[in-house]
């Protein structure tokens, strides 16, 4: 059950074994804690080396702390971050101490969302880009700014923007910069967090082919986190979809799509547009109530106050992450047995 | 085909060289301009300040010159005549001095009929530039050493009012500078600390801050001014003041700190300065320090005035300087009576002066906290 994509034969370049982020909540004088902020709830997630992985789910529902928590700007609550280094050695990510894991601060890098709060206004872009050259590698100026100019080259602006500051950049501009940012030491696995969300319609679309092209020059990985199912049909191999701090299927972007196995896959696939007027529109699923509260998760399936299909048994056992096709898994006591639409072909 | 994108995109001006190179700083000063009366304060406290540095020649006589032929005269005018055949000539009014019959009391009354010419680097009481060079020109004064004249009126002791609101703002602004300097040091330090840290040593700080917050300043000021032993120097004394003050006046830059510690530990660039490897010290004093340095020095600014307005409320009571020191509030311990103000209402010009100083500051300080972040939407 920790690897539900074992059957593949591809090789992990990174996997979460229960991976688990509670906040405290804090109250009164003493700081006493009265509770707990289940952002990320035991999630199992495998990322295979040269995939992109997506990471889909309402706002809210711990993607994105999931992705600060493998890159360790979140320390993880409990669980393991298995990531498999280059010489074929597992380190558990999750337990190395801030020194111990400065070696791996370069292989796993970070795409923000926001281009405009992620670059430090009071540098240039040979600073910001040239940061973590000169800091992990002790480059000299010279040797900095010829890297640096290179690294914006690659991400499609000129290298006489070098020495200006990022408010003289467009928000997909800064974003390049934001790539350019996160490739400088040449990563393995980068974890885009909504690195597009924040981009106007037309830019998105550049900004998702930069990030093809480089990933087919570098054989990278990527973790694209985002709530915009239409990006993610478009970007990744594989998804996983979160639900209030829990992975509640996994699989193929294609068969995903087309036959989604949890209800609640099947409630957000009915809410992506339709791009082609002459389609009618299939019928839209819409979701009573409000995404659960992670810090009063319901009991059974987290899910079952908004599921159509939720019955007695929902309301009372959790159900597990259980393999129910070769390379698909879901979280649903009924995921097989019920029928539901997911996209058609276009 | 990536080469070519976002062609469109308006903000990047390619054919302007200098779009994007300007500093943060230059920015920030590109936006105080814009505030115009924070301009004029600006110009205000550079003349105040240059007051200050100059106070010996601009002074026309010595702070400390008793005249005991003349105490509470009036201000002396300037007038100009263009008549006299020598070209344009200033003069002020001499005045004929009688004594009141009943209580021996000096009365002054202005005569118009008496000139007395004034000069620019006129000859009068001697002084050490700086405590260095000898001279004895003033910019301005009477033509004749012998006859003194005295544009603001004269004290109690008949000693030049306009010569010791000169120099008493050389303690007054100067006290401020030194109290912020001291409180600037302990509010970065222990504001960094509570901001970067947080937790325990956060709540300490914070406790300590809001007990000394609590502690109602006045009688604060006054039971440790009256602590300062009273045959101490007058620089003694100084020194004891401005530490008094900058001991409360520290907490609240702490506070500003702690506050910008806190939500830049936040913010996405220094996230990533942290994923890019950047030590603790990078991050504080290379990502950190830069974003929050405008907005200290403006609460810096805010401060100043804060630290001129304590000193001169304790020496009007008191218990700050005490003569022979000359400052502001020295001075309008002059006009502490109301029988003072009535017959001398001139004691009170310190008064306008510090009212000047300050307001200029406070425009300063408005427009620098309005220009700190210029990245601000």
């Amino acid at each position: 059950m920790t690897t539900p994509l074992a059957s593949r034969e591809d090789t992990a370049l990174l996997e979460t074994r229960g991976l688990t982020k509670h906040f405290p909540i804090r109250r009164g004088l003493l700081g006493r804690t009265v509770g707990q902020v289940r952002a990320v709830d035991g999630v199992d997630l495998r990322i295979r080396s040269g995939r992109t992985v997506a990471l889909v789910g309402e706002s809210g529902c711990g993607k994105s702390t999931l992705g600060r928590c493998l890159l360790r700007v979140y320390e993880p609550t409990s669980g393991e971050i298995r990531y498999h280094r280059p010489d074929g050695g597992v380190v558990d990510l999750a337990a190395l101490g801030e020194r111990a894991l400065k070696p791996y601060r370069s292989e796993i890098r970070l795409i923000f969302q926001d281009p405009f709060a992620s670059l430090n206004p009071r540098m240039t872009l040979l600073q910001i880009v040239g940061e973590p050259l000169r800091v992990n590698l002790g480059l000299s100026a010279a040797e900095t700014e010829e890297r640096v100019a290179d690294l914006l080259r690659r991400v499609g602006l000129r290298p006489e923007y070098l020495h200006r500051y990022p408010n003289a950049f467009s928000g997909g501009q800064r974003q390049r910069v934001g790539i350019a940012r996160a490739l400088a030491l040449a990563p393995r696995l980068v974890v885009a967090d909504e690195a597009v969300s924040a981009l106007d319609v037309s830019i998105r679309a550049q900004i998702l082919n930069l990030l093809k092209d480089i990933q087919e020059e570098s054989d990278l990985t990527y973790l694209f986190i985002s709530h915009d199912l239409g990006v993610v049909e478009y970007m990744a191999d594989e998804v996983s979809v979160m639900y209030v701090g829990r992975v509640v299927e996994t699989g193929d972007t294609d068969d995903l799509y087309g036959r989604p196995l949890h209800p609640y896959t099947e409630a957000l696939l009915s809410a992506v547009p339709d791009p082609d007027p002459s389609r009618r529109r299939r019928e839209r699923i819409v979701l009573k109530g409000e995404v659960a509260d992670p810090s009063r998760i319901p009991a059974g399936c987290p899910f079952h106050p908004r599921c159509f299909y939720a019955e007695d048994r929902c309301r009372t056992e959790i159900p597990a992450l259980r393999e129910i096709r070769p390379g698909r898994t879901a979280a649903c006591h009924f995921a097989g047995e019920l029928d539901l639409k997911g996209v058609e072909e276009s | 085909m990536l080469m070519q994108s976002e062609h469109t995109s308006p903000q990047a001006d390619d054919f302007d060289p200098e779009a994007g190179r300007a500093s943060p700083w230059r920015l920030v000063w590109r936006k105080f301009r814009k505030h115009k009366l924070a301009v004029a304060g600006a110009i205000v406290m550079l003349f105040a300040y240059f007051v200050v540095a100059f106070a010996e020649i601009l002074a026309p006589g010595s702070p400390s010159a008793v005249d005991e032929r003349h105490t509470y005269a009036p201000p002396q005018l300037v007038q100009v005549d263009l008549s006299w055949d020598n070209g344009v000539q200033l003069y002020v009014n001499g005045f004929r001095t009688e004594r009141d019959p009943e209580t021996f009391e000096q009365i002054h009354t202005i005569d118009p009929r008496q000139r007395v010419p004034i000069t620019f680097f006129a000859r009068g009481d001697s002084y050490h530039m700086w405590g260095l060079i000898p001279w004895d020109r003033h910019l301005i004064g009477s033509a004749d050493p012998a006859q003194k004249v005295y544009f603001l009126g004269t004290d109690r002791a008949g000693r030049d009012v306009f010569s010791r609101i000169i120099h008493g703002a050389r303690v007054s602004l100067s006290i401020g500078l030194i109290g912020v300097a001291v409180s600037f040091v302990l509010g970065l330090f222990f504001g960094g600390i509570s901001g970067y840290y947080s937790g325990v040593p956060d709540t300490i700080i914070q406790r300590i801050i809001e007990f000394l917050m609590a502690i109602p300043t006045l009688p604060l000021w006054l039971a440790l001014s009256a602590a300062v032993p009273s045959d101490w120097g007058p620089l003694m004394r100084y020194f004891a003041i401005t530490t008094i003050l900058s001991v409360i006046g520290w907490t609240g830059l702490a506070r500003v700190v702690r506050g910008r510690f806190l939500s830049l530990r936040e913010e996405d660039f220094v996230v990533a300065a942290r994923l890019d490897g950047c030590g603790r010290g990078r991050i504080i004093f290379r990502h950190m320090v830069p974003s929050m340095s405008s907005h200290v020095i403006a609460s810096l600014t805010m401060a100043v005035p804060g630290m001129i307005l304590a000193e001169t409320a304790l020496s009007f009571l008191g218990l700050g300087l005490q003569s022979p020191a000359v400052s502001w509030g020295v001075l309008l311990q002059e006009a502490q009576n109301i029988r003072a103000v009535e017959t001398a209402p001139w004691l009170l010009i310190p008064g306008v002066a510090v009212l000047v100083t300050v307001l200029a500051m406070n425009f300063v300080g408005d427009g620098l906290r309005d220009s700190a972040d210029p990245y601000k939407q």
